[in-house]
C-alpha cells in the first residue's frame, strides 16, 4: 500500500470518527487542526485506524506520533 | 438499526458514533431519563455507547459522569452536582482493579474471612448511602476475574487466590442484590467470558486510557445495562412468535409427515431443535407468551406439535395462527386477539423472505436472523428481549390469562400491500423445457412434494426422461431467485398432448415459495408453449390426497371451469387458451 491509498483510506477513518466530510488530512495535520479531537476521541481513532488497516499501535508508538504524517509513517511501516 | 442486534456491531457502532446518534435522535418520542454513571475507571465511552443503545431502545439518557474513579466518594460523601442531578438510575462501573486489597500467600483463612468482609462492606457502605439519598435503581458491575493466576488453576480454589476471592465477593454482592429489590447486578463476568478474557483485559488499555476493557468490548458492556434499563422501564418484549418447519423442528411436516420430522433425542438435528424447544418452554415459565404463525394445514400444525418428542405442546401457545395468510397479516390478528402491541412481539423464522415481509409491514416487530439451527437459543438468549430484572406471581401465571382472552376475540385478515412485498423480492424465474441437469433434482420433486401437488404422480429419473424425449409432452420446470437467494428448481409442471388438449400428468411447486406468484408464472410459460403447438385448451386434474387439500381449489383460483367430479372428489378442470389472459406476476421471467 502506498501514502497516497494510507491517505485516501485514512481519510475517510477521519470522516467517520469526527462525522466531518471537509477534513482533508496531510503530513503535518495535528490535533489542533480537527475540531472535537481530544484525548478521548484520540483513543477511538486509534482503534478505528488498527481495524481499518488490520495493525496494533504498540504504546510507545502512540505516544511518539506528533503528527499525521508520523502516523502514516507508521501505518506503512506496519501494513 | 441492524448494528445494535446481537451480535452487535462494536466497530461501526464505535467509529461512527456521532453520526449514528444523530440518526437515533431524529427518531423522537422518547422518555427522558437521568443516569448516574459511577465509575472506577474511564467510563466516556461506556457512556457514548449506552447512550446509542438507550435511544435505539427509545429512552433519551441525561448522563452525570463521576470524576476518574471517584465512584466511592461521590456515592458515599456525595457533591452538589450529583445531588442536584437527582438521578432517575445510578449506574456503578468497577473492575477487579477497585479492589483495594488481596489476601497474602501467609494470611490465615480467618485473615482473607476478614478482608472479605471489610471488602464488602466498603462497597455494601456505598450501595446503602446512595438509596437512602436517592431511592432509585442501583445497577452495579460485578467482577470481572483477572487474566493472570499467581496460583494457576488454584487459584480459584484456595482462600489465598485472587480468583477465590474475587469469586467470594461477587456472591457476596449477589447476596446484596437479592435482599435489596432495586439493586440489579450487571454480569460483566459473563460478558468478559463470552468476548474471550485476554482480549477484553488487554493491558494496554488500562495502562494507556484506564479502561477497564478494551474498547471494542465497550458496545457490548452499555448493551447489557441497556437491556437492565430498558427492564425496568417496561420496555421488554412480551410475546415469542413462532414459524414452525425448521424453525421448531427440523422438516417441512406437510410434506414429510409427523414422523418425517427431526425432534427427539435420535438425532443430533432432533437433539438440538429439542434443546431449543425446552428453552423456549422455560421463557414461558418466566411470563413469555408464546404464539405460532406458519404457512401450513393448522392440522398439520397441530400433528407437529403433538409429536411426543415435542416438548412445546398446543396448549403451550396463547395464539396459533396456521394457514396460507401472509405472515405479517398473521402478525397483526395474532396482535389483536392477545390485545397486545405487534412491537411487544420477537418473530422467528428460518426463512428469510418470511423475516422480511414482517420487517417491511413496520409493525415494531423484532425479527433476529435465525440462520443456523444450532444458533438459534443463543440469538434469542443474547439479544436480551425478555431482560429479566424482576418475576412477579403475574409473570408466572401470564400464559393462562392470555389464552383465556384469545378465545374471546375475532380474527381479522385483510392483504395490505402485498405487492409492494412481492415487487421488493426482485424475483427472477428461470422456466424451461426439462434439461438433463436438471432430470434427478424434478425427480425428487415429484417424490417429495405433497402440498402443493395436483397430481401426486411419483415419478423415477426414467419417468422423467421419457417426458423429457417425448414429441408428445410439453414439460417445464421453473427456478426461482430472489434477493436473498436462488431457491433452484422449485415448480414441475408436464402435460401431454391429445389432439388440440393438453392433459396435465404432474402440476407440483415446493411450499416454500407459495403465495410468490411462481404459480401464475407457470401457467403463463405453460399456455404461451401451448398456443405455441397449436393446442386450444388445457385440461387440469385433481386428485384429493390426505395431504393435499391447500391446491383443492387451485384450477378455480387459475381461471380454469370445472368439467368433472367423481365420488372420490376427483376433478377435472379446462382452461380456454384462446381467452386466456396472462396473469404476468411481479417476477422477471427468463424463458
Amino acid at each position: 500500500m502506498n501514502r497516497e491509498e494510507i491517505y485516501e483510506r485514512l481519510n475517510e477513518v477521519f470522516a467517520d470518527v469526527f462525522d466531518d466530510d471537509s477534513i482533508i488530512l496531510s503530513d503535518e495535520t495535528t490535533a489542533a487542526d480537527i475540531d472535537g479531537w481530544d484525548s478521548l476521541r484520540h483513543i477511538t481513532l486509534l482503534a478505528a485506524i488498527e481495524d481499518e488497516f488490520e495493525i496494533e499501535f504498540t504504546m510507545g508508538a502512540t505516544v511518539k506520533m506528533k503528527n499525521v504524517g508520523e502516523m502514516v509513517d507508521y501505518i506503512e511501516d506496519e501494513v | 438499526m441492524s448494528y445494535f442486534d446481537y451480535p452487535v456491531e462494536s466497530k461501526t457502532l464505535l467509529r461512527k458514533k456521532l453520526k449514528i446518534k444523530n440518526e437515533l435522535l431524529s427518531r423522537g418520542g422518547f422518555i427522558e431519563k437521568r443516569i448516574a454513571v459511577l465509575g472506577g475507571s474511564t467510563t466516556n465511552e461506556i457512556v457514548d455507547q449506552l447512550e446509542l443503545f438507550l435511544l435505539n431502545y427509545g429512552i433519551k439518557p441525561v448522563f452525570y459522569q463521576s470524576e476518574y474513579a471517584q465512584f466511592w466518594q461521590d456515592a458515599v460523601f456525595g457533591n452538589e452536582e450529583l445531588d442536584s442531578f437527582d438521578p432517575d438510575i445510578v449506574y456503578i462501573h468497577t473492575n477487579w482493579r477497585n479492589i483495594t486489597a488481596f489476601p497474602c500467600v501467609s494470611d490465615s483463612k480467618e485473615d482473607a474471612d476478614r478482608l472479605l468482609e471489610d471488602t464488602f462492606a466498603h462497597f455494601a457502605v456505598m450501595w446503602d448511602k446512595l438509596n437512602e439519598k436517592f431511592n432509585c435503581p442501583v445497577i452495579q458491575d460485578n467482577f470481572d476475574r483477572p487474566a493472570f493466576r499467581l496460583l494457576g488453576s488454584s487459584d480459584i480454589s484456595d482462600y489465598r487466590g485472587r480468583t477465590n476471592f474475587i469469586s467470594r465477593l461477587n456472591q457476596k454482592m449477589y447476596d446484596y442484590s437479592q435482599a435489596n429489590k432495586s439493586f440489579y447486578i450487571n454480569d460483566v463476568d459473563f460478558l468478559a467470558a463470552c468476548y474471550g478474557l485476554e482480549g477484553w483485559s488487554n493491558p494496554l488499555y488500562w495502562h494507556m486510557y484506564k479502561y477497564s476493557l478494551c474498547l471494542d468490548a465497550v458496545p457490548l458492556l452499555a448493551k447489557s445495562v441497556a437491556d437492565i434499563i430498558k427492564s425496568i422501564y417496561g420496555k421488554n418484549k412480551k410475546v415469542l412468535v413462532c414459524d414452525l418447519d425448521n424453525t421448531l423442528w427440523g422438516g417441512v411436516v406437510g410434506d414429510d409427515g409427523v414422523e418425517g420430522i427431526q425432534i427427539g433425542p435420535e438425532v443430533p438435528v432432533g437433539q438440538i431443535y429439542s434443546e431449543f424447544q425446552q428453552y423456549i418452554k422455560e421463557l414461558k415459565s418466566i411470563g413469555i407468551l408464546l404464539a405460532v404463525n406458519s404457512k401450513n394445514d393448522e392440522e398439520n400444525a397441530l400433528a407437529g406439535l403433538n409429536h411426543p418428542d415435542s416438548s412445546l405442546k398446543p396448549d403451550d401457545f396463547a395464539s396459533i395462527k396456521a394457514n396460507w395468510n401472509n405472515k405479517d397479516m398473521n402478525m397483526k390478528s395474532i396482535a389483536a386477539q392477545l390485545n397486545l402491541g405487534a412491537d411487544s412481539f420477537v418473530f422467528i423464522d428460518d426463512n428469510p423472505a418470511e423475516r422480511e415481509i414482517v420487517k417491511q409491514a413496520n409493525l415494531g416487530v423484532s425479527v433476529p436472523e435465525m440462520d443456523r439451527v444450532e444458533n438459534y437459543l443463543r440469538m434469542i438468549d443474547r439479544s436480551g428481549f425478555f431482560e429479566v430484572t424482576s418475576l412477579t406471581n403475574d409473570d408466572l401465571s401470564r400464559a393462562e390469562m392470555y389464552k383465556a382472552n384469545a378465545r374471546r376475540v375475532q380474527l381479522q385478515e385483510n392483504t395490505g400491500s402485498f405487492e409492494d412485498f412481492l415487487k421488493s423480492l426482485e424475483m427472477k424465474a428461470q422456466i424451461r423445457e426439462f434439461e438433463p441437469v436438471y432430470i434427478q433434482r424434478i425427480a425428487q420433486l415429484t417424490n417429495k412434494s405433497n402440498q402443493f401437488n395436483l397430481t401426486t404422480l411419483r415419478c423415477s429419473e426414467s419417468d422423467i426422461k421419457m417426458m423429457q424425449m417425448s414429441e408428445d409432452y410439453i414439460c417445464l420446470y421453473g427456478k426461482l431467485e430472489d434477493k436473498f437467494g436462488d431457491n433452484g428448481v422449485v415448480s414441475v409442471v408436464s402435460g401431454q398432448i391429445e389432439g388440440e388438449e393438453l392433459h396435465m400428468r404432474l402440476w407440483l411447486m415446493s411450499c416454500r415459495v407459495l403465495k410468490r406468484g411462481m404459480e401464475d408464472a407457470m401457467l403463463d410459460a405453460l399456455a404461451d408453449d401451448a398456443k405455441d403447438k397449436g393446442l386450444s385448451s388445457i385440461i387440469g386434474y385433481y386428485y384429493p390426497t390426505p395431504k393435499n387439500n391447500m391446491v383443492r381449489d387451485f384450477y378455480s383460483r387459475m381461471g380454469f371451469s370445472k368439467v368433472s367430479e367423481d365420488e372420490d372428489g376427483n376433478t377435472v378442470w379446462k382452461l380456454n387458451l384462446d381467452s386466456y389472459e396472462k396473469k404476468n406476476p411481479s417476477i422477471e421471467i427468463i424463458r
